[in-house]
């Protein structure tokens, strides 16, 4: 659903698959003939109505969408500001946004005829989200995982393998996010001839980062829709948290030509952003290449890329989707860092007021949330993308508050 | 004449094809590399291509990762890997020196200073894996400007038409990946080489040097007979891990002497 407008933010990316200087195709030469191949089957895909109507299909019937809208009055009353509307994206199948792009891009891999799935995860949302709809359209499919993070999301593994997947634990470098993507990638390389890469979030080689924008802009867009059916208007504020940016640029893109919008985008400060463990790569990093792209990257000065640290595994990412590096450096959304602790604090405050548990990713945003609505009047309107639920975490959490389960 | 050019043509001269043993710099230290280097250039190293530790290298199998990781650990940078090549031109004008890395540490280097500063060390040419043609452009005109080549890599996927837009801007070799697939991983057979190597030859006067997988002197014979040059890298840093640098330098003579029993037509 781009806009096609001149002037309009939401045109992006041009035909080199950029957001002004961001994003590109930075990868070897075995996968770029794939890389074109997956444009050109994107391209024919999303002008086919039959297409959209298939996905809209399993969207409604398998995932369950639309994902309510939800007031959230507690929220909102203890904070004394903004009202606070919650866009319930943790109640899609799965427990998270991450299965809207998933069923898009196994559509298209049907499409394109390859056999088998692969994809990185870092919580374990994308995986069971790709472990799911490989289950459902009989598919192969092959998991990377950290190894870190195979031991922080065990739950997630476990869902994934009931799935029928393989998860490969990844101990190279960090063992996290990163480290899975690169022997995702690996795998892919080994594999072109019958294998699709279903990337987990708006990053990557172009066009993943325009196809799973597109593929997540459903959740901005029902959003405006429902608001505008309880307040008539829409949001003064949008927020969402920001791993490589899917969940959050599904949110904002629709708005991104509404200047009265204001866009806020939640990095992982981690234990701090002025310490080395964080994973706030557009307020700490500088732009670079990493997994395709060209984008804001936590790196050393020799250009070597940084371990990234945060208490959510699906921040965890030294890196960032390239679109949103564009809207940082234009100045059209702002992105603001929240710690761990804080992550935790208003992970338990939701799960009180709203009796949400929410998914440590999106506590995030929450915990921003808590900071700026009590500043702003009772007559604001405040959207909040809450991505994922938090089951999948309660062990993390658990350890955290100093309790075993 | 570039040096790599003046090689190639010297071989086709002698009537026989190349060797490219593979040093990842800085692994295990730097004393080790710049002996690899003097040693294999004296032991049947026609070219040596050298690999730019870099955190997160996309094509590379479990071998050269490993490499790498040891390389940064022993505190390689885009500076050391260029002091090294320095040191080796103190001795050796003759040896093409091709390096072979990720883009971002040349990036955050900055592109202008990195061309010119290799140049001035003495290295011929650049391999950079994450850097296809569609994005060249962000390398080729300060690379052309010092002399340097742009060896691209190109793969069993790399169809006729894109091979073409591939070998533009392309100088000194093409790489050709024999596999799908990532370092160190499969062998390509020789029936294999005998169905690509026609199809590239045709498409450029460049020679053709193989890559990814190539492993024993046997090996390195299949790949010169069809191609030009045999590119050998993960079986030697095994050896190294294994066994020590000299048992190294033993392979690199073994592997030329099976490149040398290979006579081409002239
Ligand atoms: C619930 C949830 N929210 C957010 C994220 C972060 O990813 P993205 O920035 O792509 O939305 C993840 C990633 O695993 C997630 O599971």
């Amino acid at each position: 659903m781009n806009d096609h407008t001149p002037n309009s933010l939401r045109s992006w990316p041009d035909a080199r698959g950029r957001f002004g200087e961001f994003g590109g195709r930075y990868v070897a030469e075995t996968l770029m003939p794939l890389i074109l191949e997956l444009e050109t089957a994107y391209r024919a895909a999303k002008a086919d109505p039959a297409f959209q109507a298939e996905l809209d299909y399993y969207l409604k019937h398998y995932v369950g969408r639309p994902s309510a809208l939800w007031h959230a009055q507690r929220l909102s009353e203890h904070l004394g500001g903004a009202k606070i509307y919650f866009k319930r994206e943790e109640l899609n199948h799965t427990g998270a946004h991450k299965i809207n792009n998933c069923i898009g891009q196994i559509l298209l891999a049907k499409r394109m005829g390859k056999t088998r799935i692969i994809a990185e995860t870092g919580a374990g949302q994308h995986g069971v989200a790709t472990a799911t709809v490989c289950a459902l359209f009989n598919l192969p499919c092959t998991i990377y995982m950290g190894a870190v993070d195979v031991e922080r999301q065990k739950p997630n593994v476990f869902r994934m393998k009931l799935l029928g997947a393989e998860v490969i634990p990844v101990s190279s470098g960090a063992a996290t996010l990163k480290d899975a993507m690169n022997d995702a990638l690996r795998d892919w390389v080994a594999n072109v001839h019958d294998t699709f890469y279903i990337i987990g979030t708006a990053a990557g080689p172009h066009p993943y980062p325009e196809l799973v924008r597109d593929f997540q802009c459903i959740i901005g867009n029902e959003a405006r829709e429902q608001l505008m059916e309880a307040e008539g208007r829409l949001p003064d504020v949008a927020i969402a948290a920001v791993g490589g940016g899917s969940n959050a640029i599904g949110l904002f893109h629709t708005f991104l030509d509404e200047a009265s919008v204001r866009l806020i985008g939640v990095e992982a400060a981690g234990k701090g952003m002025h310490t080395s463990e964080h994973a706030a790569s557009l307020n700490m990093g500088r732009p670079g290449v990493l997994h395709g792209n060209r984008t804001y990257l936590l790196q050393d000065d020799d250009g070597q890329i940084l371990e990234a640290h945060s208490i959510s595994a699906g921040l965890d990412y030294p890196g960032i989707g390239p679109e949103h590096s564009w809207l940082h450096d234009i100045k059209r959304v702002e992105y603001v860092g929240i710690t761990d602790d804080e992550a935790l604090e208003a992970f338990q405050l939701c799960s009180r007021l709203e009796g949400i548990i929410p998914a440590l990713e999106c506590a995030h945003a929450i915990a921003h949330l808590v900071k700026l609505a009590p500043t702003l009047g009772k007559d604001k309107l405040i959207l909040l993308n809450l991505s994922g639920r938090g089951d999948k975490d309660i062990f993390t959490v658990a350890k955290h508050l100093g309790t075993m389960i | 004449m570039s040096r790599i050019a003046g090689v190639f043509a010297a071989l086709r001269q002698e009537g026989r094809g190349a060797l490219i043993p593979f040093v990842e710099a800085y692994d295990p230290d730097r004393e080790t590399s710049l002996m690899l280097l003097n040693g294999m250039a004296e032991n049947g190293a026609d070219i040596i291509e050298i690999g730019m530790p870099f955190t997160d290298p996309m094509a590379d199998g479990p071998t050269i990762q490993a490499a790498g990781r040891r390389g940064l650990l022993a505190g390689a940078t885009l500076k050391g890997v260029l002091g090294l090549v320095h040191e080796f031109r103190r001795q050796n004008r003759h040896t093409p020196l091709v390096l072979m890395g990720y883009l971002n540490p040349i990036c955050a280097y900055g592109v202008k200073a990195f061309c010119e500063d290799a140049s001035a060390a003495g290295v011929d040419g650049l391999i950079i894996v994450d850097l296809p043609p569609e994005e060249a452009d962000l390398v080729l005109p300060d690379a052309n400007a010092n002399g340097l080549d742009i060896i691209r890599l190109i793969a069993p996927t790399t169809c006729d038409v894109r091979l073409k837009q591939v070998l533009e801007g392309s100088s000194g070799f093409v790489y050709y990946v024999s596999i799908t697939g990532i370092t160190g991983t499969r062998t390509a057979s020789a029936a294999d080489l005998a169905r690509d190597i026609p199809r590239i030859r045709a498409a450029t006067d460049l020679p053709i040097a193989v890559g990814f997988g190539v492993r024993t002197p046997d090996q390195a014979a299949t790949v010169v007979a069809h191609a030009d040059a045999a590119i050998v890298a993960s079986v030697l840093i095994e050896t190294l891990c294994k066994e020590s640098p000299e048992a190294v330098i033993r392979d690199v003579r073994a592997l030329a002497e099976g490149v040398k029993a290979v006579s081409k037509a002239a």
